[in-house]
């Protein structure tokens, strides 16, 4: 029988499907107590609108897994980071047309005010260095929108955070 | 559920099972320990945690109103973003208040009157222009950055928690607000002249975010000279001045955080509640 961990690991993202939550890195724990599973996730952004399906889709494999009484709950400390995206996780982004996010940077204090241009990122399609960041925000909060200035087409980047 | 169509997973489950249409908004602090630290005062941590919502929840959707009004497409999903940051941080801080008093983050949020409203004003306020949307993202944002940064380390876990989460989101939200008012204050006679305009406007507002009333052991003292260094190198890149106007007028020394608000927050709260007073029974 697959472990527990195993089938929550392997649920999709709703947001990015070719991602599972363990390449997400939104899956914290899965522990079992007696009979229940008790699986943790974390949000990636405070408003973040997927969590009630991700929360119902964890709970819905376990069952069909043959887990009968399965807990969801919530874990806010330590905020989520896109550095814990897995190495397998950025490939299958890039794959999909989507720049995976640039390492996040030590925090300092105060937190640095950013004015200018961040770095550019590599274009997922073509791998050409000259892009231009369009907007910080994309469809969804956690990624920003680009163009790539050599092959001419737009692209998504998840955002460090 | 298979994985290539993604629209099956709506019919499982039957009805519990459908966030696409906007239903089934379980608690934001589901299976998180929400005791109270021995030594804190749980009501004042509670007032504090509704002041913070309130600003987040009122100012969310103040910025939802740009919605179909901005300039660009892209400033339209910025702003979208940002707005859905601030709900999720208002529901959040809001839960943890409705928890400590024994009632619920909808009843907070639907059903107080504008009295009991604690947010500072200058969340209230419908922009006048586009410059002043970015003028105010700005001053609000670096004040809750910094002030948040702080709160990371708070006694009360769940807020701290709350903040540190919050910090990396502002700071996106500060950045935009920021680019975007050197854009305009360095940019043409005219857009320096709006961006101008509507820091003067805001200004009488700002004094309020650092007033302070509750035990400094839950409402931690910011130093503004923190957030002056930010506003002033933006104000330089963009060539403009940093007004000298005086702090507004309180009603006999209260202000929003009092319960003592503008006209503007009857109008926010009259959108906002509508719906849920109309159909008290309603589930989402």
């Amino acid at each position: 029988m697959v472990s527990a961990y195993e089938v929550a690991a392997t649920v999709p993202d709703p947001e990015l499907p070719m991602l599972t939550l363990h390449d997400l890195g939104i899956l914290r724990d899965v522990s079992e107590d007696g009979d229940t599973v008790i699986a943790t996730i974390t949000p990636t952004y405070s408003g973040c609108p997927a969590m009630r399906e991700i929360s119902a889709d964890v709970q819905h494999r376990l069952h069909a897994a043959g887990f009968a009484k399965v807990t969801v709950r919530m874990q806010l400390a330590p905020a989520w980071s896109s550095d814990w995206i897995t190495a397998a996780g950025r490939r299958k982004l890039a794959t999909a047309g989507i720049a995976p996010p640039s390492a996040v940077a030590p925090r300092t204090r105060p937190i640095p005010l950013t004015l200018g241009q961040r770095p550019a990122v590599a274009c997922p399609r073509c791998g050409s260095p000259r892009t231009t960041r369009t907007a910080a925000f994309s469809a969804t909060a956690c990624k920003s929108l680009h163009r790539c200035d050599a092959c001419c087409e737009p692209f998504e980047q998840v955002k460090a955070i | 559920m298979s994985d290539d169509t993604p629209y099956e997973g709506l019919n499982e489950d039957s009805d519990d099972h459908r966030w696409a249409f906007g239903t089934g908004f379980t608690d934001p602090l589901q299976g998180i320990d929400t005791t109270v630290p021995a030594g804190l005062d749980a009501e004042t941590l509670a007032t504090y945690c509704l002041m913070l919502g309130d600003d987040a929840l009122i100012y969310s959707h103040r910025l939802q109103q740009w919605m179909t009004r901005m300039p660009e497409l892209e400033e339209e999903t910025a702003l979208a973003n940002i707005a859905l940051d601030l709900l999720g941080q208002a529901r959040m801080l809001l839960a943890r208040a409705a928890g400590i008093e024994g009632t619920t983050e909808d009843a907070l949020a639907y059903f107080r009157e504008e009295r009991e409203y604690r947010n500072v004003r200058l969340v209230e306020r419908l922009d006048e222009d586009f410059a002043e949307l970015v003028g105010r993202l700005l001053i609000f944002s670096s004040w809750r950055l910094a002030l948040f940064d702080k709160l990371a380390e708070s006694r009360d876990p769940v807020l701290s928690a709350i903040a540190a989460k919050s910090v990396k989101e502002l700071t996106y939200h500060r950045d935009y607000a920021a680019q975007w008012v050197v854009r305009l204050g360095d940019g043409t006679e005219l857009s320096r002249k709006k961006m101008q305009a509507a820091l003067e406007t805001i200004w009488p507002l700002v004094d309020e975010l650092f007033q302070t009333s509750l035990d400094p052991s839950i409402e931690p003292l910011l130093d503004r000279g923190e957030v002056d260094i930010v506003l002033d190198t933006v104000f330089a890149t963009s060539t403009l001045d940093r007004p000298t106007l005086p702090a507004g007028a309180a009603v006999a020394g209260r202000t929003g955080r009092d319960g003592v608000h503008t006209e503007a927050l009857g109008y926010v709260l009259t959108e906002l509640q509508a719906i849920a007073r109309q159909y008290p029974d309603a589930q989402w």
